[in-house]
């Protein structure tokens, strides 16, 4: 196995730079990676080899002319979620109703990823349209955790973060509507952020809840994560609901937070996430993240966000009342499947919809349209938004007390798989940590905190909308205590995946 | 289907019956790109070349509104009179149809951006009758379908749909009016001069092209009967997308009557859709509303906001022409002319046309006078508008001052018009190519008279006889020598002079 799979996104992209590895080799190196392990992993639905070559030669030959590297992560190979867009690999979203789909044009992080010179080796697996908690509500089958093959990745993200945590990419893509970065990334012992709502733009990016979908990235390390935030962040004229504000300086805040002084910083203990009712473990780890934190010389405060215990309520309106929306234009006119029965274009439609959707798809589709309908409006998707004000102003309220708030991103290690895929109810739970901060619009993250019966758990930082500065510095300076404390990266611990 | 009925006569339907009604105007702005994307909106290109991710829908793709759009829905809700927002959202409308791309038509839901506002209407007699707006507010139009293999073109019966989606996203505002009573007999007249008042409204704006014909203003007309007196509201039909202002007039007037014969034969009325048949001129039965379908709007997630400043909406009051009824008031009050002559002109689709013969110099008079009677018959022959014949204002001022000058005749001017209408030029090249100008040298002239007396020496007798009207015979034989481009009146004078001398 090449050693350069073993290397961070930085350090790749260093020796890449500087010619010593060209970004064909660090390209090759990774697809031959991906060839070994994702039988058994099953991070990727695509894999566009020709192209990431392709894509690896221009680096090479534009730095042996002598240019200067496109980005700081130019020729470094990345993962991308297939719920983007890509006009040279098929976009399938997990979904049967979209096989085959070839998009005419880029998303928009497709385009800065290709400007930025990074090499997109392939597509992810995802739970169908993002929605799940496990990736095993994928059409095209399960991924598995690289740590157990027998347990989840986490969801709807798995494959990108399983794909990090098997070496199959050093880089990846995911999007989180009520979690789907984070709580992969708690899985699979990985770092996952959430941007502030608006930060990366979403054109191209296929919607599950345009109100709380968020496109982010997935790393191995917190510097990684900056690397690649900075790539894909920024306003785009294309999606209105794009901040048009400078991107905060995130690799400049994971350096400085990376030498470990934290004094003079208030964290933010939330209250009502815990650790109540969380898996012992998981506790645990999270209580030593706590105390790593204070020795780090972060004053910590508690803070309540009474709320977020209707959160989750909230979210399972709002997010199904959007998808219900969305998902309506699958309808077999234009692209993707379409049911060979039926006598009007109405039959051919639900026959389409029927044999194209998945299970977990059609019952929120359901449970939207009738939170929409008109007598149930107010009631609940009309309650949920006001539910979702109430908890931008715990935040507010708790972010003039903290500079930013922690708590476990996960209730549970990863679980099984098939343990939960019957009790949705169950799945759902496993977003209870993560969903207000979709819900607000804030940013969070979810760094590596330790094992739990020998399994990945995550520590979530949460900060104010655009003050993704000081979650990074936290981030990295956690981070690079906690590997001091172990003796290296966590990740470092991960099997070897057998195929 | 409902079962044929009888017609009650219109006169009989009012006597014993309240119309009331609703009429909703759906208006395609000629904004140059689409309302949430840049695609051209130019009709009649080919199907499916103007189109992008955006107004197809496309997984992925995002709205983002066209200012220019936004614009132009602020400017017709100032001309209604209309409040308008300082914050709204956009919505979304769900249903499912194959000409819609997203399977929702993002439109604005209970956030217009105006409402409240109103339209004073000047009817036939001079009677002022004010329609209340409730509200205007903005949407995007959907894609087309083309059923093949079927008899009538519809969807039953055909083997395949085609579809195009380059209407799909052009920008549409829709006007609704409050309910409209006691409008009594004069109900199709009220709902034929609202919908003719929007058209010119929008016309003055230059927000749209209004092409009734080719769908660019669709009106739906809500009708309902109440008996006489009894302020019941009755169960309203919607007939919807009539595209002629002739066809609102009638469409009320069959409504009026059907919905009558149906109460009168102890029927009820069926909340329904209806379309309008230009043939027969009747209405017939379309989607059945038996239940209010449920649109689940709920605000638009991909779109922010709009927030429009009160410094920008007064920027854009700044903006707005003389109004087409100010216009009228004013044009009247210049020229002199009366109610029923201004709306002659407005009925001939002559008023900007006489407006800028007016300006390029000719008297109001004349210029009246050659769009509403020559020039608009020649565009009845040519079945088209008057707007549309081959001759510019500018050239009709030109003819009118050619005749003021003597240099042609009323009938010289005909065919000089005929000339420029059939290519040939402007009215100076006509006039220089057929020969065209009055015969003004006398001797010619005289020449001509006193060939024409001795071709009809028992014309000169009765004219010597005192019988002076005989003149005539000799004037038509000049006019004929000279092919119309004597003066009539100085050769008749020459005629009687010539004949004189014997008498005296």
């Amino acid at each position: 196995m090449s050693e350069l799979i073993r290397l961070t996104a930085a350090e790749l992209a260093e020796k890449i730079h500087s010619r010593e590895v060209s970004a064909v080799e660090a390209a090759q190196a990774h697809l031959d990676r991906i060839a070994a392990v994702d039988g058994r992993v099953h991070a990727f639905l695509h894999i566009g080899s020709e192209a990431a070559l392709a894509s690896a030669e221009r680096v090479d030959a534009a730095l042996a002319r002598g240019a200067a590297p496109a980005s700081p992560l130019a020729g470094v190979p990345l993962a991308l979620k297939d719920v983007f867009t890509t006009s040279d690999m098929p976009t399938t979203c997990g979904s049967k109703i979209l096989e085959g789909w070839q998009p005419p044009y880029d998303a928009t992080v497709t385009e800065r990823l290709r400007a930025a010179g990074v090499t997109v080796l392939g597509k992810t697996n995802m739970d169908e349209f993002a929605m799940g908690s496990s990736t095993e509500h994928s059409a095209y089958g399960v991924t598995r955790n690289p740590w157990d093959t027998t347990r989840v990745p986490g969801g709807s993200g798995g494959g990108s973060a399983a794909a990090l945590a098997a070496y199959e990419a050093p880089l990846a893509i995911g999007t989180d509507t009520g979690g789907s970065i984070r709580q992969p990334a708690a899985f699979t012992g990985t770092v996952g952020v959430k941007p502030t709502y608006g930060g990366v733009s979403r054109y191209g990016l296929v919607a599950c809840a345009s109100s709380l979908d968020q496109a982010g990235p997935c790393a191995r390390t917190v510097l990684d994560a900056a690397l690649l935030h900075e790539v894909i962040a920024g306003h785009d004229p294309r999606d209105s609901t794009s901040i048009d504000r400078p991107v905060p300086d995130v690799v400049a805040a994971a350096r400085s937070g990376a030498r470990g002084d934290l004094s003079g910083l208030r964290v933010g203990v939330v209250r009502e996430l815990g650790g109540e009712g969380y898996q012992p473990g998981v506790r645990a780890a999270y209580e030593a993240s706590l105390r790593l934190l204070e020795k780090l010389g972060a004053e910590m405060v508690e803070v309540s966000c009474p709320h977020f215990e209707y959160g989750l309520a909230a979210y399972y309106l709002i997010l199904p009342s959007e998808v219900s929306s969305n998902l309506a234009r699958f309808d077999a006119m234009r692209y993707g499947l379409r049911a060979a029965e039926g006598r009007s274009a109405e039959e051919v439609m639900a026959n389409t919809r029927e044999q194209g959707f998945g299970a977990e798809a059609k019952r929120r589709i359901m449970l939207g349209t009738y939170a929409l309908s008109s007598g149930y409006y107010d009631a609940y998707y009309g309650q949920a938004q006001k539910v979702r004000t109430l908890i931008s102003r715990d935040f507010a309220k708790a972010f003039e007390q903290a500079d930013v708030l922690v708590s476990p991103t996960t209730p549970t290690v990863p679980f099984p798989i098939g343990d939960k895929v019957d009790d949705p109810l169950a799945m759902y739970l496993n977003d209870l940590a993560t969903i207000p901060t979709n819900l607000a619009g804030v940013t969070g993250m979810s760094v590596p905190s330790g094992l739990a019966d020998g399994l990945p758990v995550g520590l979530q930082v949460m900060a104010p909308a655009l003050g993704e500065a000081v979650m990074y510095r936290v981030g990295a300076a956690f981070e690079a205590a906690r590997d001091a404390d172990e003796g290296g990266p966590l990740i470092a611990r991960v099997p070897e995946v057998s195929a | 289907m409902t079962a044929a009925v009888e017609l009650v006569d219109f006169d009989d339907v009012v006597a014993r019956f309240d119309p009331v009604m609703g009429i909703e105007v759906h208006v395609e702005l000629s904004t140059t790109t689409k309302m949430f994307c840049g695609c051209p909106t130019g009709f009649g290109a080919e199907p499916n070349t103007q189109v992008c991710p955006v107004c197809l829908g496309l997984p992925g793709a995002l709205p983002v509104v066209n200012r220019a759009a936004v614009e132009s829905a602020i400017r017709i809700g100032l001309a209604l009179n209309c409040e308008i927002a300082p914050w709204g959202r956009f919505a979304r409308k769900n249903y499912f149809y194959p000409d819609m791309p997203k399977n929702f038509q993002t439109s604005q839901y209970d956030e217009p951006i105006a409402t409240d506002g109103f339209l004073d209407l000047t009817l036939d007699d001079g009677e002022v009758v004010r329609i209340g707006i409730e509200r205007a507010h903005m949407e995007e139009d959907t894609g087309k379908s083309l059923h093949v293999g079927g008899a009538d073109g519809r969807i039953h019966g055909a083997d395949h749909s085609l579809l195009d989606y380059n209407r799909a996203g052009v920008p549409l505002i829709e006007i609704v009016t409050k309910m409209i009573p006691d409008t009594g007999a004069r109900a199709p007249e009220v709902a034929r001069a609202y919908v003719t008042a929007l058209r010119d409204l929008m016309k003055s704006l230059g927000v749209s092209d209004v092409r009734m014909d080719q769908g660019s203003m669709r009106a739906d007309v809500n009708l309902s009967l109440s008996p006489r007196g009894s302020g019941l509201l009755g169960t309203r039909t919607e007939t919807k997308n009539v595209n002629s202002l002739r066809s609102v007039e009638r469409a009320v007037r069959h409504e009026m009557s059907r919905q009558a014969a149906v109460l009168d034969a102890g029927g009820e009325i069926v909340q329904e859709t209806r379309h309008f048949d230009e043939q027969t001129g009747h209405t017939r039965a379309g989607r059945r509303k038996e239940t209010s379908e449920d649109y689940r709007y709920f605000p638009e997630p991909d779109l922010v906001p709009i927030a429009p400043s009160s410094e920008w909406i007064e920027q854009l009051r700044g903006t707005l022409p003389e109004l087409p009824w100010e216009r009228r008031r004013r044009i009247q009050a210049e020229w002199g002319v009366s109610d029923e002559e201004i709306r002659d002109l407005v009925n001939a689709g002559a008023l900007d046309l006489v407006e800028a013969t007016v300006a390029a110099g000719a008297p109001s008079q004349e210029a009246r006078s050659w769009w509403v009677s020559y020039l608009a018959q020649q565009a009845n022959a040519r079945e088209i508008e008057p707007a549309d014949l081959p001759i510019t204002p500018e050239q009709v001022a030109r003819v009118i001052e050619l005749v003021s000058a003597g240099e042609l005749t009323n009938k010289l001017a005909r065919q000089v018009v005929d000339g420029v209408l059939a290519g040939e030029g402007s009215p100076d090249e006509v006039v220089a190519a057929r020969g065209l100008k009055v015969v003004s040298d006398e001797g010619e002239l005289v020449a001509a008279v006193d060939a024409a007396l001795a071709e009809q020496p028992d014309v000169v007798e009765k004219i010597r006889g005192g019988k002076v009207q005989a003149a005539g015979a000799i004037v038509g034989a000049v006019m004929k020598a000279t092919r119309g481009q004597a003066d009539a009146k100085r050769v008749r004078e020459l005629v009687i002079e010539r004949c004189a001398p014997v008498s005296g």
